[in-house]
């Protein structure tokens, strides 16, 4: 079994937020990246796939250097084997230029299994995996909580709005992992050993046989601003009781939402 | 004349107001584009709703009403959607940003090659085209996104676009399209339903959220209680959903689900960044925290300093008094 597992960097999520001097990005210096946490997820259940059934892991990532390190924390999971899809063209390119790039990387591979995450944590757009669908004809299942492999096939349960979905695909299938699916490992010493021996392949633009033209951002941000602050906070004086009722008595007359 | 197209998602034989919400956005847009607005309606038995979905304003609804429908399946639903956009080169798809709209949106934008832009919380008409705001960061910050060409494909946040008012006297016509018959690869099987009779939260007007102030899940009842004096929803923090006292689905925030009720009750929770990303655009926020310098405060409306064991019962019985009185 040959599963690929798509792995976006992103800034930690305590990461103080600034806007880089063009008011469109934002500012790289002191941020901390991660692995989205969805992705962790993603890699996880691939090893577990593997250890059940054999098979590979290979991880693809698109992004600028500091992406190595991602890749790494993969690869100590114990991924093995890793794909650094890295171009300056990739730099001003939108959902559908990532997933046209990735599906490049990945089609060649021909994997039984694309796992990736539902949501790259900071931009959450919920898109890549199923743009990546769609370019690689293959059937998708989102926002998985559960997984089966079966023999060519597989059984997943997708969370919806109250509900739980059971879907029955056909292999090669694109899923994408939502929180619930499992707990993943920490990487282990020997893990991170491993990982250093392990050499991560770049693929630029040209490798993967696009041109500028395929490239060219859809969607673009004219502006990235801070968030207006909220008004501030009233604090509500008293004893319980007369909290309580200040309280309904203000979300009655004066936020009007009771 | 332009055109701007949603789609209207029906969930347990109802058009989702996520969906009605969409419309309601597209006619406010229609105006100064000077477009029309038209719909697509999925599923099976799901003809009658066309007039629901263009008294919010859909001159025109495609309506794909087949057995084979009958549940949400990616690729043919797909297939429905780039069906009518190949047709009526609508300059707009407005989608919800529900779980059904995640899932199918990417998809259809791959397909016809258009610009998707997620989670929209603003939509206006700048030069005879649109521009979006969304959150990024979890809402530390904000994105002003346009497009290349057409369609310009967006996924509206829940609860945020009003709802507009209806007019069941609007002329609509209806299209008959044909849903692609052959068999998809991947397909739902069958369906878990989450807790009876509990409000979703995406589409709560009210959500009451405890965290680990609780202190166990054997107090977690005095949240219930309260979201059921209120009508209101229950929501969680992750530190509660990951000590096991409630299930996955009620977990607000960065992992969990984003929401943006009219109002949004913490109870003894902190307000860790990752929670605020998923509430923070709600519309009034009230916190019940013990400690005064909680961050949760740093986004509240209305604060509480107290303790959930003496706030919480008395806030239930007070609410319950005030509901009575208004009846
Ligand atoms: C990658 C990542 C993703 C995450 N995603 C999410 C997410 O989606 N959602 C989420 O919520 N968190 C998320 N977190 C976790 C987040 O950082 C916090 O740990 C979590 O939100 C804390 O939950 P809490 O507020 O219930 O608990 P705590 O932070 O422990 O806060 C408990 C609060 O209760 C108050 N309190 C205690 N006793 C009482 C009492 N008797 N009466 C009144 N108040 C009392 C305390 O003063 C305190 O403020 C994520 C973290 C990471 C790293
Ligand atoms: N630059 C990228 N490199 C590799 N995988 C990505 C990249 N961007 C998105 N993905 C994958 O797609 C998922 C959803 O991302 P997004 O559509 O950006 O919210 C992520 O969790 C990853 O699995």
């Amino acid at each position: 079994m040959k599963i690929v597992v798509c792995v976006k960097q992103v800034p930690d999520t305590e990461a103080r937020i600034r806007i880089a001097p063009d008011g469109q990005s934002i500012s790289e210096g002191e941020l901390g990246w991660i692995v989205s946490p969805f992705d962790e997820f993603a890699i996880e259940e691939a090893l577990r796939i593997k250890e059940k059934k054999g098979g590979e892991v290979v991880l693809v990532s698109l992004g600028p250097d500091r992406t190595q390190s991602a890749l790494r924390t993969g690869l100590a999971m114990g991924a093995d084997a890793a794909l650094h899809l890295k171009d300056p063209l990739f730099e001003s390119a939108d959902t559908l230029g990532t997933a046209r790039a990735l599906a490049a990387a990945i089609r060649p591979l021909s994997p039984d299994l694309v796992l990736a995450g539902q949501q790259g944590v900071g931009g959450d757009n919920c898109q890549v995996p199923g743009l990546l669908a769609e370019i690689l004809d293959l059937p998708q299942v989102t926002m998985a909580v559960k997984i089966e492999m079966g023999e060519g096939k597989a059984t997943v349960e997708r969370e919806i709005e109250g509900a739980h979905e059971v879907w029955e695909t056909s292999l090669p299938v694109v899923i994408s992992a939502q929180k619930g699916l499992n707990e993943p490992r920490y990487a282990s010493l020997k893990g991170i050993m491993a990982a250093k021996k392990k050499t991560i392949e770049t693929r630029d633009a040209a490798a993967l046989g696009l041109k500028a033209e395929d490239l060219v951002p859809r969607t673009k941000t004219v502006a990235l601003e801070l968030p207006a602050g909220r008004p501030g906070v009233r604090m509500i004086a008293g004893d319980t009781d007369t909290q309580v009722k200040e309280l309904l008595r203000l979300l009655h007359e004066e936020a009007k939402v009771l | 004349m332009a055109t701007l197209l949603t789609l209207a998602e029906v969930r347990d034989g109802k058009v989702r107001r996520a969906s009605l919400e969409a419309v309601s956005e597209a006619r406010r847009l229609a105006g100064p584009l000077g477009a029309s607005v038209q719909s697509v309606l999925i599923g099976h038995g799901v003809a009658a709703l066309a007039a629901g979905v263009a008294s919010y304003g859909a001159d025109r609804v495609h309506v794909f009403d087949d057995a084979a429908l009958a549940s949400y399946a990616t690729e043919t639903f797909a297939h429905a959607l780039a069906q009518v956009i190949a047709q009526e080169k609508p300059a707009a798809v407005l989608v919800p940003f529900t779980a059904m709209g995640k899932d199918l949106a990417p998809r259809v934008a791959a397909r016809v090659g258009a610009g998707l832009v997620s989670d929209v919380v603003r939509l206006e008409v700048k030069e005879g085209r649109l521009e979006a705001r969304r959150p990024m960061y979890a809402g530390k910050a904000f994105a002003t996104v346009r497009w290349e060409g057409e369609p310009q494909m967006a996924t509206l946040r829940p609860n945020v676009f009003a709802l507009g008012t209806p007019d069941a006297s609007r002329k609509f016509e209806t299209v008959a399209g044909t849903a692609e018959s052959a068999a998809t690869r991947a397909r739902v099987v069958s369906v878990q339903a989450g807790g009876a009779g509990k409000v979703e939260l995406t589409e709560a007007q009210i959500i009451v959220s405890g965290g680990r102030g609780l202190k166990g899940p054997e107090n977690f009842h005095l949240v219930e209680e309260l979201a059921g004096a209120l009508g209101a929803a229950v929501g969680a923090s992750r530190a509660v959903v990951d000590a096991g006292w409630v299930d996955h689905q009620y977990q607000v925030g960065q992992t969990g689900k984003t929401v943006s009720p009219t109002l949004y009750v913490a109870a003894g929770i902190s307000g860790a960044i990752q929670h605020l990303a998923g509430m923070s655009s709600s519309k009034v926020i009230v916190a019940i925290n013990k400690d005064a310098d909680a961050p949760i405060f740093k986004v509240a409306d209305y604060g509480i300093v107290g303790d959930v064991f003496e706030v919480l019962p008395r806030l239930t019985a007070a609410a319950r008094e005030f509901r009575k009185g208004r009846q």
